[in-house]
């Protein structure tokens, strides 16, 4: 039934849909109005699980941590700070293979501080372990949270659905909101296969010397690659059930004749789309490739959509300081050796902690690309407020 | 000695702490290990804190846990038992005990927020602390339990401060349990984690362990140093129920600290040929101290 709501609102009604068991998590701006919800189906009695209030998020991935290895269906939520004092619980979480979902509503990290939106925290643990994918709007967002719990539960990989703070989180728009026997219908109870239980002695989290850490990490990786058809199947089931597409490991837009294709992830790729349609109307063809699926990287599904594409730019909220852009390193290196040869990928850094990422500023971006390769550049900068030494 | 197929597997049978674990000989905290989970029972799940116990019990593919066995990280221990009971309470599962078990780094210092949380929020988890009073996994640094006076690699003078007092800080969090144990008396140990067990809420139970690698003494004076340390004073073992303390072991005869200190290289500096130094003094002090106290 389409709901005219909140975005942090069609998170938390379609996880809620889900059936988490244990539900813990810490407060943290733009976090909040999910587990505020949450925690209300829950003392009304509307959803039954155990909402565990914290001390911490790190002690909220560990409540989460505990629950799963027990067998419960677990979900967490947090943000920016709240995502890296988890770290060292996610790197654990994944490498034991439990099947947790969390929500990133992605923000910037501190210093300075900074409450508004980039996609530095979730890109800064893309080497966990977990599942990562980007909803562009609400709708994505709450349909990926039916997807991820499925994801996880048959790759018992961890998953975070990572979706812009603010943007998409405090923006009212009109979401389906699906009825709940549909999504019992798509998401089966949770059969959990590796817990802790008297009945059944068995240990969760030996530690491995030499002999075999490097194989556990192997295989972690392996799950990670071979989770990319899972995440494609899940995608096509839920888009025959609930009749509207969403998730999978890449989408395109207006790509087939496009002169310069824009690559990118989250909620920025409607205003590029916006872009592309303005641009298309002036008889320039660009085209959109957005990223679903950060982690497991895709990219031989990017490379298939890319062959022929000559002048490719990649747009990021996020930056790895001292080399430049995550995403556009990424790119690069799904095309083979051999293909990289006079394929120009430009990288632009944007919208960091919060700065706004609008048509005119990517119309810029692509006359700039359109003359020239662009190594790395920020976009929108205001070389003003930036001493001369400092340049 | 040769020993028969039949006692062999009687000694399998009765513990669920299995024997050739790869704990040093005479390690206070193996042998409270085993006794904490022989009295728990097979319906029990533990989770274990990153360090020595969890070292030594479980390299993989040989853990020497017959009953469930849960371990992440050094600092969490007491979020994910939190997590594991929070998850048989929603599936109706159990009854089941819960115990979340870590030496006193990972309970006292890294781990005291993460503790703090499980109490405060009355979770129905009985906490262990083994107590060998540093860092032993790491090679013997200073803990906030490690006291006044004994040498670690990070006090190489002697340590200047006294131990954190976490049994009162717990009962101060509204735990309604909560005790302390020595490995020399099993009898009184086993007693206070079946207790534990039947009492609802966040339970404390403080076991001193002794370690003859950070501690300095050989291996079969595990024993006699408990002793030495309740004896003096040092060490009080008590009960703190519903806030009251109560069932305090009482000493008859007190010994004088030096002879708790001269068995351990740790305090060895204390001591210069044999005549000790001013530090012997204050350790007398707090011994005194707790004596008062609790009125050993």
């Amino acid at each position: 039934m389409l709901k005219y709501l909140e975005g942090s609102h069609a998170v938390s009604q379609v996880v809620a849909m889900c059936r988490p068991q244990v539900i813990s998590a810490y407060p943290i701006t733009p976090q909040t109005h999910i587990v505020e919800d949450l925690a209300r189906l829950v003392s009304e009695g509307r959803l039954d699980a155990e909402f565990i209030n914290v001390e911490s998020e790190f002690s909220a991935a560990s409540v989460i941590l505990g629950a799963s290895a027990a067998g419960a269906r677990a979900y967490t939520t947090t943000t920016s700070q709240g995502l890296l004092l988890m770290t060292e619980v996610l790197y654990c979480i994944a490498g034991m293979r439990l099947p947790i979902v969390l929500t990133c509503t992605n923000r910037a990290i501190s210093a300075p501080l900074n409450i508004w939106n980039d996609q530095q925290d979730s890109m800064t643990v893309r080497d966990a372990g977990w599942i990562q994918v980007y909803a562009e709007d609400n709708q994505e967002a709450a349909d990926l949270h039916i997807q991820a719990f499925k994801i996880a539960e048959q790759t018992n990989l961890p998953v975070m659905v990572c979706m812009d703070g603010f943007i998409l989180t405090h923006a009212f728009e009109p979401v389906d909101i699906p009825e709940p026997q549909e999504v019992d219908a798509f998401l089966p109870a949770f059969k959990p296969q590796h817990i802790v239980d008297p009945r059944w002695p068995r240990a969760l989290g030996l530690y491995a010397d030499p002999r075999f850490y490097m194989e556990t990490r192997y295989i972690l990786h392996r799950a990670l690659e071979k989770s990319e058809d899972v995440i494609k199947q899940v995608s096509a089931d839920f888009s025959r059930a609930f009749g509207r597409p969403s998730g999978g490991l890449i989408r395109t837009y207006k790509l087939e004749n496009a002169d310069l294709v824009i690559v990118t992830m989250g909620s920025v790729a409607g205003t590029v789309k916006d872009l592309i349609d303005a641009l298309e109307e002036e008889g320039k063809q660009v085209g959109l490739l957005q990223i679903g699926s950060f982690r497991p990287f895709p990219k031989q599904a990017i490379y298939r959509a890319l062959k022929d594409k000559m002048n490719i730019v990649v747009l990021e909220k996020a930056v790895s300081l001292g080399r430049g852009g995550i995403l556009a390193s990424d790119v690069r290196w799904s095309f083979p050796r051999g293909e990289r040869k006079g394929r120009v990928i430009s990288s632009f850094i944007a919208g960091l902690g919060g700065r706004n990422i609008s048509t005119d500023s990517l119309r810029e971006m692509v006359e700039r690309v359109c003359l020239e390769p662009v190594e790395l550049d920020f976009l929108g900068l205001n070389k003003e407020i930036i001493a001369e030494r400092d340049l | 000695m040769e020993l028969s197929e039949e006692i062999l597997n009687r000694v399998e049978k009765k513990n669920l702490f299995a024997v050739g674990h790869r704990a040093c000989g005479g390690c206070g905290q193996a042998l409270a290990a085993r006794l904490v989970a022989d009295a728990a029972g097979e319906n029990t799940i533990a989770c274990v804190a990153t360090g020595c116990l969890e070292i030594f019990s479980s390299p993989y593919p040989d853990p020497s846990w017959r009953i469930p066995f849960l371990h992440s990280l050094f600092e969490n221990v007491s979020a994910v038992a939190s997590g594991v009971e929070a998850a048989y309470k929603v599936m109706k599962k159990g009854p089941v005990n819960i115990i979340a078990m870590g030496g006193d780094g990972s309970t006292a210092d890294i781990g005291f927020q993460s503790i703090s949380g499980m109490f405060e929020r009355g979770h129905q988890v009985l906490y262990i602390c083994y107590d060998n009073e540093a860092y032993m996994n790491t090679g013997v640094q200073r803990s906030s339990f490690t006291p006044y006076g004994a040498k670690t690699t990070t006090t190489p003078m002697g340590n200047k401060t006294r131990k954190k007092n976490l049994p009162f800080i717990a009962a101060d969090h509204g735990v309604p349990y909560v005790a302390t144990a020595t490995v020399d008396d099993y009898r009184d140990l086993q007693r206070k984690v079946k207790k534990a067990l039947t009492i609802e809420g966040p339970k404390y139970l403080h076991i001193l362990v002794p370690c003859p690698l950070g501690w300095g003494h050989a291996g079969d004076l595990t024993i006699q140093i408990c002793r030495l340390a309740k004896d003096t004073g040092l060490f009080p073992v008590f009960e703190i129920i519903n806030g009251k303390i109560t069932n305090v072991v009482k000493v008859p005869i007190k010994k004088p600290v030096e002879e708790y200190l001269k068995l351990q290289g740790r305090f060895r500096h204390l001591f210069k040929k044999g005549v000790p130094t001013e530090v012997v003094a204050e350790i007398q002090t707090i011994a005194n101290q707790n004596i008062e106290r609790f009125n050993i």
